[in-house]
């Protein structure tokens, strides 16, 4: 079943004040089936992370579709889809991860992951053992699960947001840049968390800089700059 | 989704002045005023849904007509035109209720709505305790047991921590912070369906503004109560609503997920705003 399908995707900006119109991305064709895990390489500046962020309606596309299979409402195309549908979606079908924090000041890392789990109805028994598991899965050290995640390296913020994200079980998560300005040993923990949610049997669509790190988890690979999926397979023998 | 609003808000038009041949119907303006008959156009054809259990917020620079818009929605001020409809009340399916009886806006106001406004003096007695405050509004909306109506007062006090034994004291005597967070008690203390938050947290410093910022995130998650934050400052929209309007000189000019409005402004006023944005 094909989850996620973008049809001649395009996207530009207008900054009113400076009387400029700049196309960030257009035709962009890709589609990803449930359960596979896609990469999107391309340089920087290359419309990338445009390209994820539209999927999860933080951008307006201005061109294409966006066709999502969702398990509520079937067929929806996300780049029309109504606020509150959207807002559904987030809530319990797709999940966004950065390296980013974008939190509610003065929040712990364990109520983050539990107001996760208590927006989408949980009980606060269950939010609190399901958080503790999650935090855990992921490595993040529990000295730090009662502390606020400001002080956060980049590597123990993006655990969070994977464990803030995958707690609702998304169908779909989208991954912007997880591994970017990670040492190796973190990245490898990405790594092998990416390989956890794969088989849990989540959609994965990642942007990496080095996909090279992500030979044998990445099912398939689209490139900005050819503007084609290749297998992985055919990564593995080039190089 | 098939997915009922609790409150429509349709065409709200809200005017200070008898408009005149040049002005009629919100022509030939200067922002929001007629410089030929001096009629302000504080409200143009606000139309907006407000979900359930949904923060909804509403940005846009002073004078820009958000609060009259909310003094409108409570029935502090007549409004010009339009119509606002509680769809989820079976008896008021269908009906607008600013063509009402005063004595069913006033029912509607005590049972349906809670309103916090910017200065606590608007929405406290000032002289009376504070829990005699929240019986003022428990009694308008129809309670008579005093035992009770102390408990309430009690539980709603604690549950926005105001220490027990400060209870009994006059607001006047309070913090801002303080006030305000009394001024949310009442304002919930008859389990309003539907809360509206008139620049609450403006004038606070900041860790007071966390303060009642978190109570307001926590009201929504625990209670599930509907509420418009109105608000001039887009890190506290930021932080509590789903979805955001944005007014310009009476208008409405831009509404969408919240976190679009702040990545990808479409209008060039939302944009010189998100770019001001420290």
């Amino acid at each position: 079943m094909t989850m996620l399908d973008i049809r001649n995707f395009g996207k530009q900006f207008t900054i009113h004040h400076l009387e400029k119109t700049i196309q960030a991305v257009e035709g962009v064709n890709f589609s990803i089936e449930e359960g596979e895990f896609l990469g999107i390489v391309g340089r920087s500046g290359s419309g990338k992370s445009t390209v994820l962020k539209s999927i999860y309606r933080s951008y307006l596309s201005d061109a294409g579709a966006i066709l999502y299979d969702s398990a509520r409402y079937g067929k929806v195309n996300l780049a029309k889809a109504t606020e509150r549908e959207m807002l559904y979606l987030r809530k319990y079908e797709i999940g966004y991860v950065s390296q980013f924090l974008n939190v509610m000041p003065r929040t712990t890392s364990r109520e983050l992951v539990e107001k996760a789990l208590l927006e989408m109805g949980e009980t606060e028994e269950a939010a609190r053992c399901e958080a503790e598991k999650a935090l855990d899965h992921f490595e993040l050290d529990e000295a730090l699960w009662d502390t606020y995640p400001n002080t956060f390296s980049g590597g123990e913020k993006l655990r969070l947001n994977i464990a803030i994200a995958t707690v609702k079980k998304p169908r779909l998560l989208l991954l912007d840049e997880p591994t970017a300005s990670l040492d190796y040993a973190s990245k490898m923990k990405v790594r092998e968390i990416i390989e956890k949610l794969k088989a849990n049997g989540t959609t994965l669509l990642g942007i990496f800089h080095d996909i090279e790190f992500m030979e044998g988890v990445c099912d398939k690979v689209y490139d900005m700059r050819t503007r084609k999926v290749t297998q992985e397979v055919a990564i593995a023998s080039e190089g | 989704m098939h997915e009922a609003p609790l409150l429509r808000v349709r065409d709200l038009t809200k005017q200070f002045g008898e408009a005149c041949s040049s002005c009629d119907g919100g022509e030939n303006l200067e922002k929001n005023y007629c410089p030929t008959c001096g009629t302000v156009y504080a409200c143009q054809n606000i139309s907006f849904d407000l979900y359930p259990g949904e923060i909804l917020g509403i940005v846009g620079e002073s004078g820009s007509g958000k609060s009259s818009m909310m003094q409108c929605l409570y029935f502090d001020s007549e409004v010009t035109s339009g119509a606002v409809y509680l769809d989820h009340i079976p008896a008021l399916a269908g009906k607008n209720v600013f063509a009402l009886s005063s004595q069913q806006k006033r029912a509607i106001r005590n049972q349906q709505y809670g309103m916090v406004y910017q200065n606590p003096i608007r929405g406290l007695k000032m002289d009376f305790s504070s829990v005699g405050n929240i019986a003022e509004k428990l009694i308008a909306a129809g309670n008579r047991h005093v035992g009770d109506m102390e408990a309430v007062s009690k539980s709603l006090l604690e549950h926005v921590h105001i220490p027990l034994f400060r209870m009994k004291e006059e607001p006047r005597n309070f913090s801002g912070g303080m006030q305000q967070r009394v001024q949310i008690a009442k304002a919930l203390s008859n389990n309003p369906p539907i809360l509206f938050l008139d620049e609450v947290t403006t004038g606070l410093d900041l860790s007071v503004q966390a303060n009642v910022l978190d109570l307001i995130k926590g009201i929504q998650r625990d209670l599930g109560i509907s509420m418009i934050v109105v608000s001039h400052d887009l890190a506290v929209i930021r932080m509590l609503a789903d979805r955001t309007i944005v007014m310009l000189n009476g208008s409405i000019i831009e509404d969408g997920l919240t976190d679009q409005i702040l990545e990808d402004p479409q209008h060039a006023y939302t944009q010189q705003l998100v770019y001001s944005l420290l």
